[in-house]
């Protein structure tokens, strides 16, 4: 009997979710720079993703919201193919990146060097900082020192970090602060001129005053990259995000433009969320 | 109370550092007070001459031979294997039981690694009594060490590091060889070393490979006499403690040196690239 309701409460919501989603295409009338459609992801034989359909536009934040453990990580790890390296991973669907669908092309180098991460936590590599940053152009290939050094230079500055670090860019980058680590992290993904930036919960491990900097810098850096963020607190998601993906249980209850999901949400599981009933 | 307990453990702890220590330098002491007189250039550098008043340059010799071919032999393969059990390998039940082999391998008695040596390199594959059959033995010997030490090395590096590594769109091979394998420097060092002390304090399965001529290898292939049987030798056959005291001190210095270069080059290869 359960099961009968809530099968209904499904279709109910995927013919919902269709009619927005088209919507929202007619409204914009501009193509999505990611469009994913009819994903599903499997651990083994546990399913993390369901039926998750949505499309990213270009050079705007996109949020993605909903309680812990219900695929924000894992959905966002599938835009540059990071769930590769799990054992046992399983995903059906499509995931368009201009035009090009990423699961089909082989080349994952590639797609990783078009759509950059920056993770919950720091995870800068025990070198210098100018070594984190000139790492992945070094990897590409690119030796000269002038043109590392602008690239460094650019991608600092680019993170807003470039006045704390100047002096020192030759000492460890473990040993600055979480929130300039952070910063830096950002910077590293920047040296690779990425047109996507993914960022898994940037700020959790940050204090206030360095999270207010990140959220900043993030506002900064639509003008020129997609970013895609996924966050549990609900002010940031509304400072930063023009779009807000809220998901519950591997699904995507509802996707809308930031306002519209904190001012009226349409699902009340949504209302509920946002306005800390519960999750 | 608490304090108590609190001061009680630090006592215990401090007094089990202290252990360790004055052992240590009392072992290492007594070596170097009942061996010093005998040291001098012509002791070291000098040809050995069974009177008794030469010197012991051809142990020296062949104990860096031995060391420098087993590890030559040793460490890349067994980082090449540790490398692959640990990043390439599906872990499955094919790996966990070379796991096992390996950490059984690392506790079965030296004597048994040198019959072995001496059935298979000295008679089936011809290679005679001589440094390079010790030596095979003594790869097959620190082997074990060398692929597990490796591996905890590797199992310490941060799954971070290799996601943050790999989301820059770089390849397995150039985050193995850029992210990982520097990070785990120092635990892979770790196991040289200790590889070192297992060469060089080896003499049971040297004794059975290498034989005992005490004279200056011609070459690899020539049968000869390791610093380790030298000692022991001379202490089983004419007492001698001053003499193998001496030679200890020789030992204890080469150990410290080869420890000392492998810190050394490993924190240049690290600084290298970066
Ligand atoms: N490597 C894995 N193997 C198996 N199951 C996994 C794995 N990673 C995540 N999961 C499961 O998939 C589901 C979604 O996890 P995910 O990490 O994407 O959630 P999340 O929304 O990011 O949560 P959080 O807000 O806590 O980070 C969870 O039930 C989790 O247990
Ligand atoms: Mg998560």
């Amino acid at each position: 009997m359960g099961c009968m309701l809530m099968s209904t409460t499904v279709i109910e919501r995927n013919n919902a979710e269709k009619g927005n989603f088209s919507q929202m295409k007619q409204h914009s009338g501009e193509a999505a720079k990611i469009s994913v459609t009819d994903l599903n992801l499997f651990y083994g034989e546990k399913q993390a993703l369901y039926n998750v359909s949505l499309g990213i536009q270009e050079k705007k934040v996109t949020a993605l919201i909903g309680p812990s453990g219900c695929g924000k990580s894992t959905f966002l790890r599938t835009l540059n193919r990071m769930n590769d390296l799990i054992d046992g991973v399983k995903i059906t669907g499509d995931i368009v990146v201009d035009s090009e669908n990423i699961y089909q092309s082989n080349d994952v180098i590639k797609l990783r060097t078009k759509v950059g991460m920056v993770f919950q936590k720091p995870n800068l590599f025990p070198m210098s900082i100018y070594d984190n940053v000139a790492y992945g152009p070094r990897m590409q290939g690119i030796k000269n020192k002038k043109e590392l050094n602008k690239i460094v230079e650019e991608s600092l500055r680019g993170a807003a970090i470039w006045d704390e670090v100047k002096d020192r860019l030759k000492t460890s980058a473990l040993g600055l602060s979480g929130g300039q680590q952070q910063r830096v992290c950002i910077a590293r993904a920047i040296a690779m001129k990425p047109e996507i930036i993914l960022m898994d919960e940037p700020t959790s491990a940050l204090d206030p005053i360095s999270t207010l900097k990140v959220e900043e810098l993030i506002t900064h850096m639509k003008k020129d990259y997609t970013i895609v963020i996924v966050t549990h607190n609900m002010q940031q998601a509304a400072r930063v995000s023009d779009k807000t993906a809220f998901f519950l249980n591997g699904e995507i209850i509802e996707y809308d433009e930031t306002d519209h999901i904190f001012s009226m949400p349409q699902d009340q599981r949504t209302k509920d969320y946002v306005t800390g009933r519960f999750g | 109370m608490r304090k108590f307990k609190d001061n009680l453990l630090r006592g215990l702890l401090w007094f089990s550092a202290f252990l360790t220590v004055a052992v240590l330098v009392t072992i290492v002491g007594y070596i170097f007070y009942k061996g010093y007189r005998l040291i001098n250039f012509d002791f070291i550098f000098g040809d050995y001459s069974p009177a008794g008043d030469g010197g012991i340059w051809p142990m020296i010799v062949t104990t860096i031979y031995t060391i420098a071919i087993s590890l030559l032999i040793a460490t890349p393969i067994g980082i090449l294997a540790a490398v692959y059990l640990q990043e390439y390998a599906k872990q499955g039940r094919l790996v966990k039981t070379i796991r096992f082999a390996t950490e059984s391998l690392t506790g079965i008695p030296s004597i048994i690694y040198g019959l072995f040596g001496a059935v298979f390199f000295v008679t089936t594959l011809k290679l005679g009594m001589s440094i390079i059959a010790a030596s095979l033995t003594l790869t097959i010997i620190v082997l074990p060490v060398i692929i597990r030490t490796t591996e905890e090395a590797l199992k310490t590096v941060p799954h971070s590091y290799r996601e943050g590594s790999l989301a820059l769109g770089t390849t397995k091979l150039q985050t193995l060889y850029k992210v990982i394998l520097p990070s785990a420097m120092p635990g892979i060092l770790s196991g040289i070393i200790l590889s070192i002390g297992r060469i060089v304090g080896e003499s049971a399965a040297i004794f059975l490979t290498a034989g005992t001529v005490a004279a200056m290898p011609e070459s690899i292939f020539s049968s000869a006499r390791t610093l380790t049987v030298h000692s022991y030798l001379v202490t089983q056959e004419s007492g001698d403690i001053e003499l193998a005291a001496a030679i200890g001190i020789v030992l204890i210095v080469i150990i410290l040196v080869l420890n000392l270069s492998a810190t050394f080059i490993s924190k240049k290869l690290n600084k290298a690239d970066y």
